[in-house]
């Protein structure tokens, strides 16, 4: 089972729709390769949805904590929405939990970005 | 019980979804199975396969079970990325036994071996932000024990899960 991704626009933040697994191999270049092509198109705002993504290893870990300090480093925001109970309990027990900006309602994470 | 008596045959295959029959050279027994595989992404996936499929059949619980899983990938991951860097002459051992009272899973490769002593922990601060090197922290906080053991023929890494309830005494779980 692949990772799916697909982006829409609102109020200038990206929302980046994500579902299935992020792990070594497709799922991380995935989401880098998205990643990447927002900054390209100076779609510095993000909000990863992470609602959908049921599994997730320590290679997307390190891909998430890439988005996140890729984005941050060209004067971006990444922001995560919606996390399943497997991946919220791997970013607390890796104490990322706390280093990321974890939104649970969509609206709210948009005006966030203010 | 002796964790060392012999071995009973078995009445079925090992097979493993994704997993080539060419790549599996041994066998199973009720208590064991064991394969060699190639040093490729698709050993990480069928690895991890593997070990959800067997400690489902334990008798491990859904959340058990995916950390299992978890942990065994974590180990694939390490053995193909790190000890054999995707080398096609290097081989992955993967076994897995049941014993009365524990799972224990042996992933072997034929790198330079690793020295645990030498992974810097993901959880300090100034590395809460490295995008690598938690795989070994996430095996440790999955299983309830874990032994590397580096040498100049490869790392051999022994994840180990106490079988609770009725699983334990090694006895097939109600399907």
């Amino acid at each position: 089972m692949s990772m799916k991704i697909s982006t829409r626009q609102i109020n200038g933040v990206t929302i980046v729709d994500c579902s299935g697994r992020i792990t070594l191999g497709e799922g991380s270049v995935t989401l880098r390769d998205t990643v990447r092509e927002l900054l390209s198109r100076s779609q510095k705002k993000i909000l990863l949805n992470l609602g959908d993504v049921n599994y997730i290893d320590s290679s997307g870990i390190g891909e998430l904590v890439s988005a996140f300090t890729t984005v941050r480093n060209q004067g971006g925001e990444l922001k995560l929405l919606n996390l399943t109970k497997k991946v919220h309990d791997l970013l607390q027990i890796t104490k990322l939990y706390t280093v990321f900006d974890v939104k649970e309602d969509e609206t709210a994470a948009v005006k966030a970005f203010d | 019980m002796h964790r060392d008596g012999p071995l009973v045959q078995a009445r079925g295959s090992a097979e493993v979804p994704g997993l080539q029959a060419s790549h599996k050279i041994f066998a199973m027994t009720e208590q064991r199975v064991s394969y060699t595989m190639d040093s490729t992404l698709e050993t990480v996936d069928s690895a991890e396969q593997a070990a959800s499929r067997i400690a489902a059949e334990a008798g491990f619980d859904d959340e058990e079970v995916m950390k299992i899983a978890m942990a065994v990938r974590e180990a694939a991951v390490n053995a193909v990325l790190h000890g054999n860097a995707y080398d096609p002459g290097k081989k992955v051992g993967l076994d897995f036994e049941r014993t009365g009272h524990d799972l224990v899973i042996t992933i072997r490769d034929q790198g330079k071996g690793l020295d645990p002593k030498k992974i810097p922990d993901p959880l300090a601060p100034e590395n809460l932000l490295k995008t690598s090197g938690r795989g070994i922290f996430l095996i440790r906080s999955f299983m309830d024990e874990v032994h590397i053991h580096p040498s100049q023929a490869g790392t051999e890494i022994k994840l180990i899960k106490h079988v609770h309830g009725p699983a334990a005494g090694g006895k097939e779980a109600s399907p």
